[in-house]
């Protein structure tokens, strides 16, 4: 058994906090790099210079990349020779807390109903999983909500084949339009259950940028749903072009004999997320 | 770096805001405009509060008419600076507000993504239009703003009402005084280039 202090874990999360809205990681700022490099548009790749700009401004004068610094979403893999001293769940909340305040980073977190602001940008939304070893690892993703109000899930029929799964995909990415702030990335979340497919396409969004899935067919499948997005030409923030997204991300799991959920998360440009291992 | 550095843009025309007499009238969907002067801030609890004020036969923190209205919510500003991140946030989220400020006189709105044929029609009718700022390019526009000052709602947090003195502030017209949709007009000029690559494709195939 290895025990692991909860105040070391506010702390760690707390630096993740801070740190991922003002740094963009090495893999997004290729991407962003080699989108410049490759766009047809003059004034889209003017945007991406902007962009590019942006980036370099935040991270030297720890500046937000975006003020939408999110809802945080945190992923927890701990070790089950892991034993935590205090308690888990408080101490990823205070991590948070303390460095969206320290952070200068906006609240942006409120009641559903009442619209009342909490002030402090908790609750996070927190993913624990117990895997095997000795390790907690932690991936903080601050999530804006421009790009997450345009994800979506369908129940398909299984008739609907992978050509459905593409159409939706694509469907849903070219309705979002300028919304997301492209060029986005695309999280997809195919088979398990209503709740799994969400949970998924959340998940592949941590996946290094343009990684193709293990799957031959699965990365097909990211491929074609990619070249399908950029040919629709609305590119980045809408101002035409052949950047509309920068990478399609799909994570499959065995589903119901009736069923086929497909859920798309959709992710804007400023892609921030930072990880540590304890 | 300059302030408000638009050096990445090709053709870019330099505008006062709020706009002068007739300069509405001259912008086109797709022109890139550089914009200098004041602006107010507003965003989702801020145009509630707006709506709650009209529906009380309340006065408004400020009179609208003739100004820019800018779909903002910055993050805090650390010691020293003027404010933090200030990108735009997504317009479609204040276009059930937006055709009663319209009413009133509000000549511009700032922000990013489309907005709704209820309002796209309105502000034809009113003489407004309709700008997008970069999204996502917060910090950059943060060093385009040289001011920010409290107007009202500061409970409100980020959705407080700002007045913010910009310089050499990047916009897109989306929405002219014509009806001109530049979003719209992308779509459509790929869409035309996608038939004629098929017409192409069908003569080569016949």
């Amino acid at each position: 058994m290895r025990e692991i202090e909860s105040g070391i874990i506010s702390q760690a999360v707390k630096k993740l906090a801070m740190d991922a809205a003002c740094q963009l990681e090495p893999d997004i700022l290729e991407s962003l790099v080699a989108a410049r490099d490759r766009e047809t548009s003059n004034l889209a790749k003017s945007g991406l210079e902007v962009l590019l700009l942006n980036a370099d401004i935040a991270s030297r004068e720890r500046i937000p990349v975006c003020q939408d610094t999110g809802v945080a979403v945190v992923f927890v893999w701990l070790g089950q020779e892991v034993h935590v001293a205090g308690d888990l769940s408080a101490a990823i909340q205070e991590g948070v807390r303390a460095g969206y305040d320290e952070g200068f980073l906006r609240k942006s977190v409120c009641d559903p109903l009442t619209r009342q602001n909490t002030g402090t940008n908790t609750p996070a939304v927190v993913h624990l999983e117990m895997v095997p070893g000795d390790h907690l690892r932690i991936v903080l993703l601050p999530k804006g909500c421009g790009s997450e109000n345009m994800s979506g899930l369908a129940m398909l029929p299984p008739s609907a084949g992978s050509a459905g799964v593409v159409d939706y995909v694509v469907e849903r990415v070219r309705a979002a339009g300028s919304n997301p702030c492209p060029p986005v990335v695309v999280g997809v979340g195919l088979g398990g259950t209503f709740e799994k497919a969400a949970l998924l396409a959340k998940l592949a969004l941590l996946r290094p940028l343009g990684e193709p899935h293990v799957r031959a067919d699965v990365a097909m499948l990211e491929q074609d749903i990619l070249a399908r997005i950029n040919a629709t030409g609305q590119g980045v923030q809408g101002w035409g072009g052949n950047n509309t997204a920068l990478a399609v991300h799909l994570e499959i799991f065995p589903t119901h004999i009736a069923s086929l959920p497909v859920a798309v998360n959709i992710q804007c440009h400023a892609h921030r997320r930072k990880e540590i291992v304890l | 770096m300059l302030r408000g550095q638009t050096a990445f843009f090709e053709n870019v025309q330099a505008v006062r805001v709020p706009f002068k007499q007739g300069v509405i009238a001259t912008l086109r969907a797709g022109d890139l405009v550089s914009l200098t002067g004041e602006v107010y801030t507003g965003r989702d609890q801020t145009h509630r509060r707006l709506m709650a004020l009209l529906d009380a036969g309340l006065p408004l923190p400020v009179d609208l008419a003739g100004q820019l209205l800018y779909y903002v919510g910055p993050s805090p500003a650390r010691p020293g600076q003027v404010i933090g991140a200030a990108g735009p946030t997504t317009s479609y989220r204040m276009d059930a507000y937006t055709s009663r400020l319209l009413e009133l006189g509000l000549t511009a709105t700032l922000g990013k993504g489309a907005r709704s044929r209820e309002v796209r029609t309105a502000m034809v009718r009113h003489g407004a239009v309709y700008l997008a700022a970069v999204g996502g390019a917060g910090a950059y526009l943060s060093k385009c703003v040289r001011k920010c000052d409290l107007v009202a709602f500061a409970d409100a947090g980020p959705e407080a009402m700002f007045r913010l003195e910009i310089e050499n502030f990047p916009a897109v017209v989306i929405n002219d005084l014509q009806g001109g949709d530049y979003y719209e007009q992308v779509a459509l000029s790929e869409l035309r280039i996608q038939n004629s690559e098929f017409r192409i494709n069908e003569k080569e195939t016949t």
